[in-house]
């Protein structure tokens, strides 16, 4: 094990990594958020969403995927960053049909969270009102793949630390969607307590009969953007 | 375990109700996974091995499949479900695979699929009632000298004219008596039979380096002489690039990969030559496969790789036998095996490995994944293959063409090399041109050509617009013939599409973008996502509801698209309407509408489904603007 430590930037403030680290580890630890999506801490990164690409020393590349190294230079928060992210955002909203105002995620979603974050009012894009597939068979999951962002979450944590591959991708391009290692979701060795139900970003695999019991203000980004508890970190460490 | 699921593990368990196709599926399946040795790895050779035999891989079939493997059946699903060429519902006996691009549909493709659909009773898109014809549209298949072409069962059938297919049909319905066609890997027994089943080599002008005298091992005799450093050297030395379009310099990949400390180091031929408009690997493979293979092996030596492997696109399924001869031949003559040419130590084999209809493997390392027998997708770099590729080992992955000039460097020198072609970009290039010439073909050109100067040659000289580099590449607009193809100005893996006056630049710009969304691997929410819309917001512009404020936000479209892609395919997806934008303007400005916005659809377009379901018309005052 490495205990090499050196400094990049980003944005320039200075950050302090380890070897093996990646940019959106080490940034988490500083205190510096990169918005993401697909991402998730306890799960190896797949690079779907791209919502935390950053330029890193003047080429863009995820910054979930990529390394850390020594003198590096990550650009963040810059205008043309920002809109491209809202862009990305707003492509996933008209990708599927999300609902937000009738959907028991609401306020407690990372899509929705991010819109707000990145300041996006309105979709502008063409929606593509895509036929999806619900699955309701097992008697404490629900899955609702209009909601799905194809983030991979689920097929990550199934795998690996459930160790049971409940979850695919069928399909490519446009026509790509979440798979399940069955006919219907009753028929796999899913359980509700599996970190696979755990980590949707937004309301596509759900448990059931825990929906819309948190009211309105106390859900989870009701009082500060999305990230707001990775800054804290920074700010309340400012001298 | 509820009741219910151990009822259902009990009656799998004795399998006697399993209807026979259900039962001949899993027997398919298990053979086929024997065959490969139960390796992962081989997942798309067991599934093609599969669906050769049953025409389509059924539930059943995946289920075997994975059992037999010991992986979940949702991720053959995921690999299986990625490839256009692998089906998981029954098709016809006959899958005919029509090419579709500019130059197939601007030579006639789509009255040649209507005479195919006349012919067999099957819709275009479906499979004709007695069960024997499907007939689907597919990517450029490669043969965009000889459009309209098609696939039938792998056999190639060019050059097709609506008079044709009535011909074709008759003699698969004759030939139906006999045994059916084999639909992997050989189309050999099939094609004889057929009319227009041919493939012109179209090689039209030969240059001083590729398409000369001498090769089949003359190279990888120099390259022993030499230390493998020495063979590194060389390359640098001659400045060779990438001619799949990247323009890497090889000498520098080699010794990447050559640094790179592993158990063992892989040489990649990427012959899945997709970029619609290129055919010049084809011709390489088929008029000169021993220069290539020569390459290959010049690569491993140099790197110290036991393992070769081809990757052929699953197009060109029909050169699969006549390059299983070639290797065979390479073998008997000591240039593959043990001790390649008595040099001691040296053992290098290669094998082929048949692709599934996936343009996006022509991206290194999609094709990577696709050898280890997964979906497509690109992976995220770093690491770059040199350092983890093929199962995670250091891997060279080359185009078809790098290696046959690899071969000549080794033949002749780097000097001599380095003598043609322009100080960026030495050598010679192979330029696939189609389109509205009449002298399509295959052309060697020193690097540095003008458009110019090569639209004489293809005898185009009234074109007035020229696609260099496929969808990927850029719209050049006459005013810009005068640029050279060049890494270093006019980038190109060797597509040149020729369009003349006739021809509708906002029409190819969509045909083009068509093509992403259908290829596109769908990992990334930009390309997959983006090229979606951006086809969305042409159609917008074509459809004449497109105004100036549609033209900036497409532009801005774009621009994300471009930018935050994950692989070269997302990253050049809006290329075909970014670069018409630029050097097309007035075609856009043409359509424009005056007004400050206008609405996707017409208020009519949009209460099409209320009037139906209302059976009449808006009445008097509540008409529709």
């Amino acid at each position: 094990m490495s205990e090499e430590r050196f400094t990049f930037t980003i944005d320039g403030i200075e950050i302090e990594a380890a070897a093996g680290q990646t940019i959106i580890q080490a940034c988490d630890a500083a205190g510096v958020y990169i918005p993401r999506l697909c991402y998730h801490p306890d799960l190896e990164p797949a690079g779907h969403c791209r919502v935390c690409a950053c330029k890193i020393d003047g080429r863009r590349s995820s910054a979930c995927t990529m390394p850390a190294a020594r003198g590096m230079v990550v650009e963040n928060e810059t205008p043309e960053l920002t809109g491209d992210r809202r862009t990305l955002i707003e492509m996933l909203f008209v990708e599927g049909n999300h609902f937000c105002p009738s959907c028991e995620k609401s306020g407690d979603c990372e899509l929705q969270a991010l819109g707000y974050r990145l300041g996006l009012a309105a979709p502008t894009l063409p929606y593509l009102w895509p036929e999806r597939e619900l699955d309701a068979s097992h008697p404490d999951i629900f899955i609702d793949r209009n909601r799905c962002v194809l983030c991979s979450r689920c097929i990550r944590a199934s795998r690996v630390a459930d160790g049971k591959s409940v979850f695919g991708f069928a399909g490519r391009g446009i026509h790509m969607r979440l798979n399940i290692d069955a006919k219907s979701l009753d028929e796999t060795s899913i359980a509700a307590a599996d970190k696979a139900v755990h980590v949707c970003p937004v309301g596509c695999i759900v448990i059931k009969r825990t929906g819309y019991q948190t009211p309105y203000g106390s859900r989870r980004f009701d009082a500060a953007p999305i990230g707001s508890d990775i800054e804290e970190k920074r700010l309340n460490h400012k001298p | 375990m509820k009741a219910s699921d151990t009822e259902e593990t009990a009656k799998a368990a004795m399998r006697p109700d399993l209807s026979t196709v259900a039962s001949r599926s899993a027997e398919v399946a298990v053979a086929a996974v024997e065959e490969f040795g139960a390796d992962r790895s081989r997942l798309l050779d067991i599934v093609q091995a599969v669906q050769h035999r049953l025409g389509y891989l059924s539930d059943e079939a995946i289920r075997a499949v994975a059992a037999g493997l010991g992986a979940p059946a949702v991720e053959v699903e995921d690999m299986v479900s990625f490839y256009s060429f692998l089906n998981r519902e029954p098709k016809g006996r006959y899958h005919i695979r029509l090419s579709k691009t500019p130059v197939s549909l601007m030579q006639g493709a789509a009255e040649v699929a209507r005479a195919f659909a006349m012919a067999t009773g099957a819709p275009i898109g479906g499979t004709s009632p007695d069960g024997e014809f499907t007939i689907e549209w597919t990517s450029d298949i490669g043969m965009a000298d000889q459009e309209p072409s098609a696939l039938i069962n792998g056999t190639v059938v060019t050059g097709l004219t609506p008079a044709d297919p009535a011909a074709i049909i008759a003699a698969l319905r004759q030939s139906r008596s006999a045994k059916p066609p084999p639909q992997f890997p050989g189309p050999d027994s099939q094609a004889p039979a057929l009319p227009q089943a041919r493939v012109e080599s179209s090689l039209v002008q030969s240059g001083p380096i590729i398409f000369r005298q001498g090769g089949s091992g003359d190279g990888v005799r120099a390259a022993l002489a030499l230390a493998p450093d020495g063979v590194i050297q060389e390359m640098t030395k001659a400045k060779l690039r990438g001619r799949g379009g990247a323009g890497f310099p090889t000498g520098l990949k080699w010794r990447l990969c050559r640094q790179s400390i592993s158990a063992a180091h892989h040489v990649v031929c990427n012959a899945d030559e997709g970029e619609p408009g290129t055919f010049k690997d084809r011709v390489l493979l088929t008029e000169a496969p021993d220069l290539v293979l020569d390459g290959m092996t010049i690569a491993a030596y140099a790197l110290g790789a036991r393992h070769g492997l081809v990757y052929l696109r699953g197009e060109y399924a029909y050169l699969w036998n006549a390059l299983q001869g070639v290797l065979q031949n390479r073998r008997r003559l000591g240039l593959l095996g043990r001790n390649v040419l008595g040099c001691e130590g040296f053992d290098f084999d290669i094998r082929i490995q048949l692709g599934a209809g996936a343009y996006v493997c022509g991206e290194e390392s999609s094709l990577i994944e696709s050898l280890e027998g997964k979906r497509g997708a690109p992976r995220d770099r770093p690491p770059f293959p040199t350092e983890r590729g093929y199962l995670q080992q250091p891997t060279a992955v080359d185009n078809v063409e790098t290696f046959a000039c690899v071969a000549r460097i080794m033949e002749n020198g780097a000097d001599w090399f380095a003598g043609f072609g322009t100080r960026e970009s030495t050598g010679t290039k192979l330029l696939s041109v189609s389109g509205d010439c009449p002298r399509p073909g295959v052309y060697e050109a020193p690097f540095g050509i003008t458009l110019n100067e090569l639209l004489d040659l293809v005898g185009a000289p009234d074109a007035e617009f020229v696609q260099v580099g496929g969808p990927s590449g850029q719209s050049v607009a006459p005013k810009d013939f005068g640029r050279r193809i060049a890494f270093e100005d006019l980038s190109t893996g060797g597509s040149v599409m020729v369009f003349d006056g006739r021809r509708d630049v906002l029409g190819v710009a969509l045909q083009f973008t068509e093509f992403f969304v259908e290829e596109s691997c769908g990992w990334c929410t930009p390309c997959r996502v983006g090229a979606a819309l951006l086809e969305k917001n042409l159609e917008k512009i074509i459809g004449d509801r497109g105004t100036l404020a549609d033209i900036a936000a497409i532009e801005a479209l774009a621009n994300t698209v471009t930018r935050m892609s994950r692989c070269g395919l997302g990253q050049t997806a809006a290329n075909p309407i970014l670069t018409t934008m630029r050097n097309f303007p007035q075609a856009y400005e043409a359509r424009l509408q005056p007004e400050a916005f206008l609405p996707r659809v017409t208020l009519r377009e949009a209460l099409a489904e209320a009037i139906e379901l209302r059976g009449r018309e808006p009445g008097a005052g509540e008409e529709t603007a």
